[in-house]
């Protein structure tokens, strides 16, 4: 610390909440994740919350066009990317606008007053300048001149305005790293790596990041600095992940663990295109990735790999599922193996497509034309998505079933601290296929390719393999011969086989666990995204002496044996979530329990408060 | 050492299923049948390397005649089926059976897709110009006026052409045969098989039920050498019973021509399946009987290009070729990690 540095505090505090919000094209989701990498790396426990908008580059400056990143990071273990919000970062009025609400009282104001001028102040529906108009006497106002500092920092690298400009989130970067004791270390080998090839935009960034740095070094205005210790987790080797990568590699590692080609059919779809992209990238571990002319197409597709003997994998998103129904029952009556992603957003029609929500429970659960149920598991956060991905292969192979997994946008696009698996420590997934046949034997049989084993899966004899030729359609099938039957009772018969195989699911889950109390006077039950919020609720209402506890579902489609005996075993159930009551209309049905909800469609994930609230008034 | 085994041969009945064909008596589909049960004998693919995936009508049932590997789907998507299975399995030879509704109106949009990707499927549209398994709507190839009963006062749509379109998603084989012409028909189902990339062969079939006689004009033995014209590969396009009337192209517009009377063979078009572009294929597959020309039946065209299934398979190779077969733990381990003690 150079000598003329005014004398400076350092304050411990358990955990804090920074978010960095800007114009779309201000680079906030870079600042965002690399102060995540930053404090994973501390070792803090971390929780993020991407927030963008749905248009590519609204108009810049408008409230549109404001994009924002979120970062909850803890000496503790945490669930949620935090309520309220420590320290925010403002690059310009749209932002202040649209986000200071969330900060908290008193919390750390840090803005570029350069981009506070007549128009920028105007889009933001701003009659008088905040800055001066003493509406933020609340916070801990810092007014930084960044585009001006930004420029002369980088003068003499022969950098346009434009070019230099564009440097303004690394001072912004650089700024907080020195406001939370941060190593710049971890980003500057991400400049390295990323801007070597192009040494000025390298050296520029490095200076803005530094000048931001330096600028929370020297200004007096900023008198402390805090500092989070590192959280105690599992030991281990750990790397910070989003859902949709942990989804993506999840399913690479499913098919390794079977000895499976990977085929992935998938149409663009925010949000779950960035499994199609991941994939993309792995074709070196024997993945086939088909960006179908549409939804349908990518769903069929699949089918037709699943015939192949692949492992199929279809991923989308509400509207695209939709599309996708014809199909899916085709998949369920041939009894092909294959997983269906739906990384639900806002609905209806094309509704929120970067907001997150939980409203397609229902079209997953009976989105389809006749009696055709589906196995449907849910991921409860980014890190799970690894693991879930697996599951719903073992499950789809082992009973010969299409099996829905539902994960959100606030979980494929958050991320958190993931503790590294060696892939020999995962349980391999065993498939078997019937073998050939040769039919110029004498004991050769006709092929019946809807005979059952004991988990009353059929066989599944791949084309190419000689004496089990057989053909499947979405006719109904004889059980056993497979043959085309309009026969009433088969038909009876085998709706109720296909209901059973789902059923048949719930022997084979591990039990369901129980976060407190088995008995008491409320159960809190959740499913998929809003895991972290209802725990951290529970944990606290637990803390406050409430006899309140929490049940979270992974298996919603057939629910785990035990559920039933669980909710009787509280006066109450309440069940938050991101829809109108989707799974609590489910519960109400198959249990008879008055259970009462928590909802909300606003297109962002629950605040713990809102839990938090909502328990007080029931207990 | 490997011993060659011979393949055994096998005959047409090898080929049918256990399963009664209930098709209507006397519908074309029976020919069709018949004769691709005869045609995949020779091919000399074992019966299990060979798949049959249709969609919904009358001719999609197809699939559970046949003694192969099969999957009767949902309406229009057996193109976006089989290339996910052809994708995944090259080794295979897959046909797609479709008709007039089931390929160009539900499934338009996939056998675009199927075709500009050049897919190695073989695609075989049985087209009656109506929808007969829901007994008897005007379909899209069904004519202008045409009157059924979802069109009593006559279909005002104007009717696609499969070939028109198969061309102008640059199909590299298209071809046209008739249901009761079986030897050419059979020729045909070969020179498809044979093709490498999505071969599209349109089969002009008889609803003897909701549309009988719609392919009168091209089938009656009194008329067929008139109406129709059998293409031929570097052969100028010749047809008429006495052999005695051509195709002469006038500027960019073909026009029938009588042989004689100062015209010679050489004035006229001589066909070029190799043709690399299509314009010349698609000028034949809009000659149209009721505009005065004979229909060209044969290969319209065949030419080479890059599959699909060969390139997507490819390109896992050669991301082989650069990063090898993988480890995931390494790739779990890459980029930024720390460790907790
Ligand atoms: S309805 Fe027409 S096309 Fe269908 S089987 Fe009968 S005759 Fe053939």
């Amino acid at each position: 610390m150079s000598t003329a540095a005014p004398e400076k505090q350092i304050s411990n505090v358990e955990e804090a909440t920074v978010r960095f919000c800007g114009d779309s094209g201000d680079g906030m989701q870079l600042a965002g994740t690399q102060f995540t990498t930053t404090s994973a790396l501390a070792g803090n426990d971390v929780a993020t919350f991407p927030d963008f908008p749905a248009e590519i580059r609204a108009p810049r400056g408008t409230k549109a066009g404001v994009s924002g990143f979120q970062i909850h990071f803890s000496s503790n273990e945490i669930y949620t990317p935090g309520d309220t919000v420590d320290a925010l970062v403002a690059m310009n009025p749209a932002a202040l606008a649209t986000n200071v609400a969330d900060l908290r009282d008193n919390g750390i104001l840090l803005v570029n007053n350069d981009a506070f001028d007549k128009k920028g102040l105007e889009q933001a529906g701003y009659d008088t300048n905040p800055l001066e108009d003493g509406s933020l006497d609340k916070y801990k106002l810092h007014s930084v001149e960044m585009t001006k500092l930004v420029r002369l920092a980088v003068e003499g690298l022969g950098l346009s305005q434009k070019e230099a400009d564009r440097c303004r989130n690394f001072f912004a970067m650089g700024l907080v790293f020195w406001l939370y004791d941060r190593s710049l270390d971890p980003t500057l080998r991400f400049i390295e790596n990323k801007f070597g090839k192009k040494p000025e935009v390298a050296q520029a960034n490095t200076k803005a990041l530094k000048a931001g740095f330096h600028y929370g070094e020297t200004v007096e205005a900023i008198n402390t600095q805090y500092h989070v210790d590192p959280a105690e987790l599992p030991a281990g080797t750990y790397r910070n992940i989003m859902g949709n990568t942990a989804l993506a590699w999840g399913l690479l590692a499913a098919a390794q663990l079977s000895e499976k080609r990977l085929f992935l059919g998938a149409y663009p779809i925010t949000p779950a295109s960035d499994i199609l992209h991941e994939l993309s990238k792995h074709k070196h571990y024997d993945v086939l990735t088909f960006q179908a002319e549409d939804e349908i197409a990518a769903v069929t597709s699949t089918i037709g790999a699943a015939f192949a003997g692949a492992m199929a994998v279809t991923a989308s998103s509400g509207p695209g599922i939709a599309l996708k129904g014809e199909a899916l029952g085709l998949a369920v009556i041939t009894e092909l193996p294959m997983i269906v992603i739906n990384v639900q957003r806002g609905g209806p029609s094309t509704g929120l497509p970067t907001k997150t929500e939980q409203s397609d429970l229902w079209q997953a659960m009976y989105g389809r034309n006749g009696e055709c149920p589906m196995c449907i598991i849910s991921a409860s956060g980014p890190a799970d998505c690894f693991y879930a991905a697996q599951e719903a292969w073992r499950i789809s192979s082992k009973y010969m079933m299409p099996v829905f997994l539902l994960t959100d946008g606030y979980i494929a696009n958050g991320s958190e601290p993931w503790r590294i698996p060696k892939m020999s420590e995962l349980p391999k997934i065993k498939i078997s296929h019937p073998e050939a046949q040769d039919d110029s034997d004498e004991n050769f049989k006709q092929f019946d390719p809807y005979t059952r084993d004991d988990n009353l899966a059929r066989p599944w004899a791949v084309p190419g393999t000689p004496g089990l030729e057989h053909r499947l359609g979405g006719l109904e099938k004889a059980d056993g011969t497979g043959n085309v039957s309009y026969d009433p009772e088969n038909h009876q018969h085998m709706t109720d086989v296909r209901q059973r195989k789902v059923d048949l699911v719930a022997d084979d889950i591990p039990e369901q666990e129980v976060n407190g109390e088995k008995t008491g006077d409320l159960l809190v039950l959740s499913w998929g995204g809003t895991y972290g919020s209802c725990t951290t609720a529970v944990r606290k209402a637990q803390a406050a002496g409430k006899k309140v506890s929490h049940c979270h579902l992974r298996y919603i489609n057939p629910f785990p044996k035990e559920l039933e005996a669980i909710l009787n075993g509280f006066k109450q159930v309440l069940i938050p979530e991101l829809n109108m009551g989707q799974l609590r209309s489910i519960i109400r049905d198959r249990f008879l329990v008055d259970a009462q909800g928590l909802n909300k469609v606003q297109g962002k994930p629950f605040s713990v408060a809102e839990i938090s609230a909502k328990i007080d008034e029931m207990v | 050492m490997s011993i060659e085994t011979p393949l055994p041969v096998l005959k047409p009945a090898d080929f049918a299923s256990d399963q009664d064909v209930r098709w209507c008596p006397g519908c074309g589909d029976y020919s069709i049948l018949a004769q691709m049960k005869k045609v995949l004998p020779t091919l000399g693919l074992p019966r299990e390397k060979i798949v049959f995936i249709s969609g919904i009508g009358c001719s999609s049932r197809f699939p559970y005649y046949m003694n192969t590997y099969g999957m009767h789907s949902i309406h229009g998507r057996a193109p976006a089926v089989a290339t996910g299975l052809k994708s995944t399995r090259p080794d295979l030879q897959v046909w797609v059976v479709t008709g007039d509704g089931d390929g160009l109106s539900i499934g338009g949009n996939h056998l675009m897709h199927c075709i500009r990707r050049n897919m190695d499927l073989n695609i075989i549209l049985f087209n009656n110009r109506i929808y007969g398994l829901t007994k008897g709507q005007y379909s899209p190839t069904s004519p202008l006026g045409k009157k059924t009963k979802s069109t009593p006062m006559g279909a005002i749509d104007n009717p696609l052409h499969p070939l028109s379109i198969a061309i102008g998603a640059e199909a590299t084989f298209v071809a046209r045969s008739i249901d009761t012409n079986i030897k050419h028909l059979s020729e045909m189902l070969k020179r498809a098989a044979e093709h490498r990339g999505t071969a599209f062969l349109e089969v002009y079939q008889n609803c003897n039920v909701f549309n009988d006689g719609a392919w009168e004009y091209a089938t009656n033995r009194q008329t067929k050498l008139e109406t129709t014209l059998e293409l031929q590969h570097g052969k100028p396009l010749i047809f008429g019973k006495d052999r005695d009337k051509g195709i002469r192209l006038n500027g960019l517009d073909p026009e029938v021509v009588e042989l004689g009377k100062g015209i010679k063979e050489d004035d006229l078009l001589f066909h070029d399946e190799k043709s690399p572009e299509p314009s010349l294929a698609y000028l034949l597959s809009r000659m149209r009987y009721e505009d005065g020309f004979p229909e060209p039946i044969g290969v319209f065209r065949s030419v080479k290009a890059p599959q699909y299934d060969e390139m997507i398979n490819a390109q896992v190779e050669e991301a082989r070729k650069q990063h090898g077969k993988g480890n995931l733990d390494d790739l779990f381990n890459a980029g930024e990690t720390w460790d907790v003690k």
